[in-house]
């Protein structure tokens, strides 16, 4: 297990790399002269020239990857050219938010996308079966940003159940900010995790190894629950791992419907005004978030499924 | 007889499918004595699998008992309430299946599984854990206090029948149903776990239903026997009668066709010719007619009755009547 965590986070630092190099000669492949558009078109030459040299702009492209990477083994991402301020600082103070919306919006859906697929699976063909059926799909086939702006008028504005904008301050207030967004972006997971659920909890079903549980007289919630959830679960997992990635796109508009600090108007924000170390690091940090999730879907799935430990 | 221990009456079984009932089972009897071990053979689809499943009650929702009892200690299963039923299995009536790959829990330790299934026992986790370890060695599974941690994949083929009948035997039951638990398996496996059923069998004393189609096995560990075919019983009596003087063209055609049985080099294996009837749309008369190459015009119009030919010998076959003779 440890062997295969090591490896698994091994490779989760070269697709990081690999990543992290690829947005860095993106960013530097989009058109217009980044210096200008962030001075502004009154900046003396002066200016601009020693902007340009502070952001190694005028090294070529692999020496400035170079100093990136150099800076970045340091913990330095640079400084935000506006504030001036490290961009190391402002990023992991953005982080948190996005981290609680995220981590919201993914534990509400899997609790019951699981609850309602394992339900379904567990009653086939029935009256209750194609409810969820039925409730599953609509809740794929709704747009996030339309429940974020349906719940923001009907929860917020209508009846002032919850706060609509802003993130809170202390646990309780934070947690009821977190309500309306996690809300907005993880409705469409409710849906596809109860139909994965429950297609896999069917065909785990249908395995001769639970004939074989069953056939010893152990009872049927523990069949459904521990026999067959605990295999019908794994394919979950990975979902949900990969998932992170589009939980983090969901993020930042969420972030912006809602205005909610975090780091997709983070991101947003500092790409219009082309504010490079900010963009780097944001997406650095995001990048890193998605790897880190994959690996740790892969780890769950280790943990939980004994032939995946031993087959790499 | 009071010391039988499974009555199979008329025993009629139906599955609902979109082209009609599926008469899977038709009135099948045998019974089974305390601590005999009684072979069912029969070709793919002769309603084997229909049998045992209906035996413990774990059948698919499409499945209709028509008619018929299966009596176990003298109370019919078919109309014993879940609950009942659900103590009866893993405690009295214990299964062997099939497939040993397939067989159990992938992501759960054969410890776990072993610990589960005594779930009705009120003893300790460490007592527990000390009775799976202690049946892992009576089927000759070596170092079993530490292989019980281990997974399922991380055993071999064999070692997992083994496992499996292990975690059959392990609440003493008074029936042991196997259901093909050589099939899967080599030629020497095969034997191997042949011989640890003989001695595990004498040593908790269980009736055994063994269901092969394998001839050879039956004969070697059976004391009596029951040759299915299309859903019915066409003879049954004891493994040397029927062995050496089978009464109906079936039985006598499957023991052409075992490969054991051939004397000389061949070219070609024997096998019977034509197909299982549809079970769905039966024929009149005799269901093996077709097949068979001592057909006769009464075959055509009459079903033969499973008759009692001698004292533990029964087929049904026109043949052993005395119109045949003329």
């Amino acid at each position: 297990m440890l062997l295969y965590a090591t490896r698994r986070f091994g490779l989760a630092l070269l697709i990081l790399i690999v990543a992290v190099t690829v947005m860095f000669l993106m960013i530097r492949a989009v058109p217009g002269d980044p210096v200008q558009i962030m001075l502004g078109p009154r900046a003396t030459p002066e200016l601009q020239a020693r902007l340009t040299a502070e952001l190694a702009l005028d090294q070529p492209i692999w020496k400035q990857l170079l100093i990136f990477y150099g800076n970045l083994m340091q913990g330095d991402l640079g400084i935000d050219v506006f504030s001036g301020r490290s961009v190391t600082e402002i990023v992991f103070q953005q982080l948190p938010h996005t981290l609680w919306l995220i981590l919201g919006s993914i534990t509400w859906s899997a609790a019951l996308g699981i609850a309602l697929g394992a339900y379904a699976a567990a009653h086939p063909n029935t009256v209750i079966d194609r409810v969820t059926a039925a409730i599953s799909v609509s809740f794929v086939a709704a747009p996030a940003f339309v429940v974020a702006l349906l719940s923001l008028l009907i929860f917020a504005v209508n009846l002032q159940w919850f706060p609509a904008i802003g993130a809170g301050e202390g646990f309780w207030g934070r947690l009821n900010h977190l309500v309306l967004p996690a809300f907005a972006i993880g409705l469409s997971w409710v849906g596809y995790i109860a139909r994965l659920v429950r297609a896999s909890m069917l065909e785990v079903m249908g395995e001769s190894h639970i004939r074989t549980a069953r056939a010893f007289g152990i009872n049927e919630r523990r069949v459904v629950m521990v026999y067959a959830l605990r295999i019908a679960i794994l394919p979950v997992v990975t979902v949900i791992g990969v998932g992170m990635g589009f939980l983090l796109s969901s993020a930042v508009f969420a972030e912006i419907v809602f205005a909610r600090p975090g780091l997709g108007k983070l991101v947003i924000d500092s790409i219009t005004t082309r504010n490079y170390p900010i963009v780097m690091g944001s997406v650095l940090i995001s990048t890193g978030l998605f790897v880190v999730s994959t690996a740790l879907a892969d780890l769950i799935n280790a943990w939980l499924d004994p032939r995946a430990r031993t087959a790499k | 007889m009071t010391d039988t221990l499974l009555e199979i009456d008329r025993l009629s079984v139906d599955y609902e499918t979109a082209r009609g009932d599926l008469k899977a089972l038709r009135d099948i009897s045998f019974d089974i004595r305390k601590g005999e071990i009684v072979g069912i053979v029969g070709e793919s689809g002769c309603g084997k699998s229909t049998l045992i499943s209906s035996i413990l009650r774990l059948t698919a929702p499409n499945t209709r008992f028509r008619q018929g009892e299966v009596r176990f200690k003298g109370e019919d299963l078919l109309q014993l309430p879940e609950r009942k039923m659900r103590d009866l299995r893993g405690s009295d009536i214990s299964i062997v299946f099939q497939d040993p790959m397939q067989t159990h829990n992938p992501v759960l330790s054969i410890g776990q599984q072993m610990l589960d299934i005594q779930h009705r026992s009120k003893a300790s986790k460490a007592e527990k854990r000390a009775r799976a370890a202690q049946m892992l060695g009576a089927v000759g599974i070596p170092d079993p206090e530490a292989r019980l941690d281990q997974f399922p994949h991380e055993f071999s083929g064999g070692m997992r029948q083994r496992i499996a009948i292990a975690m059959a035997l392990m609440s003493e039951p008074d029936l042991l149903i196997a259901d093909e638990p050589t099939t899967a398996l080599d030629a020497t496996l095969e034997v191997q776990i042949i011989e640890r059923l003989q001695e595990l069998q004498q040593q908790f004393d269980c009736a055994i239903l063994f269901i092969s189609h394998h001839l050879g096995v039956i004969a070697e560990l059976c004391d009596r026997v029951v040759v299915m075919y299309a859903g019915a019983v066409v003879e049954s009596g004891e493994v040397r009668e029927i062995f050496h003087d089978p009464k109906h063209p079936y039985t006598r055609r499957l023991i052409d066709c075992d490969p054991g049985h051939i004397k000389e080099r061949a070219r070609v294996l024997p096998t019977i010719p034509g197909e299982v009837p549809d079970l769905a749309n039966l024929p009149g008369g005799c269901i093996f007619r077709d097949r068979c190459d001592q057909a006769m015009p009464r075959c055509a119009s009459q079903v033969p009755p499973l008759a009692k030919l001698k004292e533990g010998h029964h087929a049904a076959c026109w043949l052993n009547h005395e119109e045949a003779a003329e």
